[in-house]
Order: structure tokens, then C-alpha cells, then sequence
């Protein structure tokens, strides 16, 4: 079984008098350890598949299955529910909790799902190794560099170890050397841990890392082509 | 849970602290509207306790004992056998009460110039002393000196409509059990001033032993008198006095007593709650104001935590927290500013500046504040209960926020 199965998904957005497609009975099966990108202009509708994905926002019409569960179904409570202990999240622009320490933002995640403390702070803390961020853990984001912070990010999308990672545009506020350091790290937490990447990008060199290439144009899939 | 709250408090504090200059304002509006509402109603509660204690003190006591129509018909038929001596050393021997036998009777008082209906009051004059504290109102002459003492005491007021003075004579008139006429004359040995004027134009003492003579009533009085320490903690006494006196005879409380004390007494919680509510109306703006104020500038992280897996009940519980720890603070310092104020002024406040105007409500030139644990608590409630419950629309907004639109927001 596919670890995400779309069906005839349609979104629409009103802006104004305008109807404006974010999805046009879009298809798509993701199996369990893929590392993906969706790729295509802006309006193309790659974010508006991530968000109907991670439960984030729901289609207007079609199915969203992760693994057996129907999600475009269920309420606003246990769509949270299936983000907290199935999906990591990485967005363009961090998007990182301002009051909360390096540390403190990537054990929130576990500490609503209800982990111990000490096995937080160590999880935690080792993860943030692994991005390379060790002796910072006690800095908040405005100490950190955009690269920092979105390590820190994808820190916190890893951390409890998800099945599913979104990650909208994450290379967009970063350098060419903190975005290479970064779809390094994301290589080596699919092949590592076998966490299923899904990522939304129109850049290129991410684009270069991805082992299936998805396009996307007008709220449709126009290519899907493995790398 | 447990983790959930962790979660929620270390969020809720630190978001407490991000605008801190918009936070110490209203810590500053919530403390003062906690002093306000804990300082004046110890200042309101001081007064009216100072009226019932004057009212009761210048006239019922805590609780009257009398014959069942005594008070349908306040005359000397409806008298009672007075204590024997065992009975008195029985009453003598409850702690933390004083207590006295008193005559009162309708009379009339007339002077060279004026007559005038009056109460005429027979009193025990060592025990008297522990009941009204008239020894210590006595502003010219001199208070009764025995049970048998032959002189009179009358209001200053009254004096003056009388048109006599200290020294002089009046005759008092009035009428036996068999309703013959019983009149003599008096002299005034004293003049009182009552901390409620009305009182002293109706109110006039002479000796007990001198009243049951004049009115034939050797061995009766009209009423026993008892005063307790605390005029709310009557009921006790009452039950301990129904047992030991006789079952014929009337036990009646202050409150059961005077048509006025009492329902005054009921307003007051009334109106301690209505002016702690109107006092948390006013802070009730500022606060939702912050609360909007706070979600508004940090839509984007709501967003952000609603992707990361916290439910909406999360959400709302989080920023009720927030609210609930902003509430706690303001009512902790409001709380101690309060004491602080209070406690200095225990021994009194001289309000003899408007004098006249406290003789009016019947309370006196000094203004005690009472500061009651119940008052407190109910502000606290008030302030935590209404509190999260104006909170609750700011948060359930938060909630509901659509987590795509949220995390788009500038």
C-alpha cells in the first residue's frame, strides 16, 4: 500500500470575483521512503498539494489517503492528531516558535505528544547535532542565522521520527552553501531513517537530489518522471 | 497532561514577556483594579459594620429576650420576672457575653416649657457600662452612679427641645400594669451625645430599681439584653439561651429585630459584588484588548503550532493560560497592595471632615476598615472566573484560525 494516496483531487480559491485552480483532479501515489519534489511555477499548485497532504487544508472534491486512513474526512482535531505523530513540516520561512530556545523548539513537538522529559532534552539535543548545531541549543531564532534556524527546523520535522516530511520551498531563504548543507542532511535522513521527503521547489539543485521529479502546472500533474 | 501543561505553561509565560511594556500595563490596571476592588469594599464594609455596631449597640444588642407580645405592645404589661440568682450566675458564666436587664416603657418628659414622648429605659448601671457604652457618651454631668440612683439622663438634643438644662427637673410620666398614671419628677444629672443623633431626642435613662418603683413592677423588667463578641455570630447564642431560659419567653437576634440594620446589612454583600463586577467590566476591556492584541501580532505562529500537531482545545487552553497567568500575577500584586494600604490604616481613618454626612448613614467620625478574608476571595473569583470567561472569545478565535492563511500572514 502507498504510503499517500491522492484521487481526483480538486481546490479552488476565490480571489475577488476571480476562480483561481490550486488542484485539477490530481493523481498521485507516494510510496513509503521516496524522496520527491514537486517542481513548477509559481501558481502552479505545489504548495496547495502539500497542504491538502498534511491535512493542512482540505480539496474541494477527491480522496487523500495516508496509508489506510481517509484524511480529507476527518476533523480538525484528528487531522492535528496525524500531523503530530505522522508528519514533519519544513516551510520557506522557518517558521520557528520566536520565545522558545533552539532546544525547546524542536522538543515541542514531543512534548505535546506527551515524551519524557529526559528522553526530550536528549533526543533533542542529538538531533541537533546531527544538523550540525551543537552548542547552540539554548540560542532563540533571532541569535540564529536563516541557516541555523532552518536546521533547526528540520530538526524539529525529524525529531520524533515521522513518516512523512512536507517541506515547502526550504531552500528559498538560504545561501548555496547552507541550501546544499541542508539537501545533504535530507538525503541522509531518507536513506538513514527512511523518512519519505516530499518537497516543494522550483530551484534546481534541489531539484538534482530528488529521485522522482514531479511538474506541475495549473493545478495539474504534467510530468512524473524518476531521476 | 501533565506534558501537554508544561508544554502550554512555558509557552504562555514567555509569550506573557514578549511585549513587555504592553504587559506591565495591564498588570498595572489589573493590580489597581484588584486594590480598588479589595481597599474600598474594606472601607465600605468598615462603615456599615461601624453603623450596625452603633445600631445595635444604641438599641437591640445582639439578642433581645422579652415576652411574646413585647413587641406588639411595648408597654410595662408585657413584662418578665427578672433573673433569679442562679439563672444570673448562669448568664454571667458565658464566655465572651455581656448581658443586662432593661425597662422599657412609652413615657412622656416634660419641662418647665415642653413635653415630649419619649423611650424611657431603665438600665442596671454596672452592666450597662459592657452593653451600649453609654458611661462613655456622657458629654456634661455624670453617668448613674447605683440601680437605685434617683437622677436622669437625657440627650443633648432632646435638652434643647425641652428647653432645660443640666441640674434642672422634668417629670416623667407613665403608666403602671394596671394602667393607672405614674409620674415623678427626675433631675438631670447627665446629658449623652449619641453617635446617631435620632437617638438622643428619644432615648432617656434612669435606674432600674428607680423605674420598677415608679411603675410598680418590683421583680419585672421588660427585656434581657445580650451582646456577643461578633454581632455575625449570633445564632450560637441564641440556641444556648433557648435552652437555658424558659420556653414562654421570646429569644430574638438583632436582624430579627430592627427592619433596618438587618436588610442594610444583607445589601452590603449585594453591593460588594456588584461593585467588584463593575470594577472587573472596566479592567475586563483592557484585557481582551491584550489578548486580541497578542493573537493578532502572532496569527503566523498560531498557524504554526496548528501544523505542528497541537489540537484547537490545545490552542484555546494555551491562551487562556496566557490570560489565566496575566490575571494571577495582576491579583497577586493587587492582592499585596491592598494589605499594604490596609493594614496601616487599621486603627482608623479620621473622616471628621464629613462628619455630619457619616452621622446621617449613622456611622461615626472614624472610618475602621474591614477587610474581610470572604470580600477578598469573592474579588479573586471574580477576577479569574470573569477573567477566562472574556478570554475565552480572543482564544476560541485563536483556534479557530485556518492553519494555511495563518501561516501565510504577515
Amino acid at each position: 500500500m502507498s504510503a499517500i494516496h491522492c484521487h481526483q483531487l480538486c481546490k479552488t480559491f476565490r480571489q475577488g470575483e476571480e476562480v483561481i485552480i490550486g488542484l485539477d483532479h490530481v493523481d498521485l501515489d507516494i510510496q513509503a521512503g521516496e524522496f520527491l519534489c514537486l517542481s513548477g511555477p509559481s501558481g502552479s499548485g505545489k504548495t496547495t498539494l502539500l497542504n491538502a497532504i498534511g491535512g493542512l487544508d482540505r480539496p474541494d472534491s477527491g480522496e487523500i489517503h495516508m496509508g489506510e486512513t481517509r484524511i480529507d474526512q476527518l476533523d480538525r482535531g484528528a487531522l492535528a492528531d496525524i500531523r503530530l505523530h505522522h508528519i514533519g513540516f519544513v516551510f520557506q520561512a522557518y517558521n520557528l516558535i520566536p520565545v522558545l530556545s533552539a532546544e525547546e523548539n524542536v522538543e515541542f513537538v514531543m512534548q505535546v505528544q506527551g515524551v519524557a522529559a529526559q528522553e526530550r532534552s536528549r533526543k533533542a539535543r542529538a538531533i541537533l547535532a546531527e544538523v550540525g548545531l551543537e552548542g547552540l541549543e539554548d540560542r532563540r531564532p533571532a541569535q540564529l542565522s536563516g541557516g541555523q534556524q532552518q536546521r533547526v527546523a528540520v530538526a524539529r520535522a525529524i525529531v520524533s521520527q515521522p513518516d512523512l516530511v512536507l517541506a515547502d520551498e526550504p531552500t528559498a531563504n538560504l545561501d548555496s552553501h547552507a541550501a546544499e548543507h541542508l539537501m545533504r542532511l535530507f538525503v541522509e535522513l531518507n536513506e538513514n531513517h527512511h523518512v519519505t521527503f516530499v518537497i516543494a521547489t522550483h530551484d534546481k539543485r534541489v531539484m538534482s537530489y530528488a529521485r522522482r521529479l514531479i511538474k506541475m502546472q495549473d493545478g495539474r500533474i504534467i510530468s512524473d518522471e524518476p531521476q | 497532561m501533565n506534558l501537554h501543561f508544561t508544554a502550554l505553561l512555558t509557552l504562555s509565560w514567555r509569550n506573557l514577556w514578549r511585549n513587555k511594556r504592553r504587559t506591565t500595563i495591564m498588570l498595572g490596571a489589573i493590580t489597581v483594579g484588584v486594590w480598588a476592588m479589595i481597599f474600598m469594599t474594606a472601607l465600605m464594609r468598615g462603615m456599615v459594620d461601624d453603623m450596625l455596631n452603633q445600631g445595635i449597640r444604641n438599641l437591640p444588642g445582639h439578642i433581645q429576650v422579652q415576652h411574646a407580645s413585647f413587641l406588639d405592645d411595648p408597654s410595662v404589661v408585657n413584662s418578665i420576672v427578672e433573673p433569679d440568682a442562679s439563672m444570673r450566675k448562669t448568664l454571667d458564666e458565658l464566655p465572651g457575653v455581656n448581658w443586662a436587664t432593661r425597662i422599657r416603657v412609652p413615657a412622656v418628659i416634660a419641662s418647665e416649657r415642653e413635653t415630649r414622648g419619649i423611650n424611657l429605659i431603665g438600665i442596671e448601671v454596672d452592666a450597662e457600662a459592657g452593653l451600649s457604652g453609654l458611661p462613655g457618651l456622657i458629654s456634661a454631668g455624670r453617668f448613674l452612679e447605683s440601680d437605685a440612683d434617683e437622677g436622669i439622663i437625657v440627650g443633648a438634643r432632646l435638652l434643647e427641645r425641652l428647653e432645660t438644662g443640666l441640674g434642672k427637673r422634668v417629670v416623667v410620666t407613665s403608666q403602671d400594669p394596671a394602667n393607672n398614671i405614674r409620674e415623678r419628677g427626675f433631675r438631670i444629672v447627665g446629658i449623652y451625645r449619641a453617635k446617631l443623633p435620632g437617638l438622643e431626642e428619644f432615648n432617656v435613662y434612669a435606674a432600674r430599681d428607680t423605674l420598677q418603683q415608679l411603675l410598680r413592677i418590683d421583680g419585672r423588667v421588660s427585656q434581657l439584653v445580650f451582646m456577643g463578641e461578633d454581632f455575625r455570630q449570633v445564632d450560637p447564642l441564641r440556641q444556648r439561651l433557648r435552652k437555658l431560659l424558659p420556653a414562654d419567653l421570646q429569644i430574638r437576634t438583632w436582624y430579627e429585630i430592627d427592619s433596618y440594620l438587618a436588610p442594610m446589612y444583607n445589601m452590603m454583600d449585594g453591593f460588594v459584588l456588584v461593585w467588584i463586577i463593575i470594577i472587573f467590566l472596566a479592567l475586563s476591556f483592557g484585557l481582551v484588548n491584550t489578548l486580541v492584541m497578542a493573537i493578532f501580532e502572532r496569527v503566523r505562529e498560531i498557524g504554526l503550532i496548528q501544523a505542528l500537531g497541537m489540537r484547537p482545545a490545545l490552542i484555546v487552553y494555551q491562551i487562556l493560560l496566557e490570560s489565566l497567568l496575566l490575571l494571577l500575577i495582576g491579583l497577586g500584586l493587587g492582592n499585596l497592595l491592598a494589605l499594604a494600604t490596609i493594614i496601616p490604616i487599621q486603627d482608623g481613618v479620621d473622616v471628621s471632615v464629613v462628619a455630619e454626612g457619616m452621622a446621617m448613614m449613622g456611622a461615626g467620625s472614624i472610618l475602621y476598615p474591614s477587610l474581610n478574608l470572604s470580600d477578598m476571595l469573592l474579588a479573586n473569583s471574580v477576577v479569574i472566573l470573569l477573567g477566562i470567561l472574556t478570554s475565552t472569545l480572543p482564544a476560541w478565535r485563536a483556534a479557530k484560525l485556518d492553519p494555511v492563511r495563518a501561516l501565510n500572514s504577515n
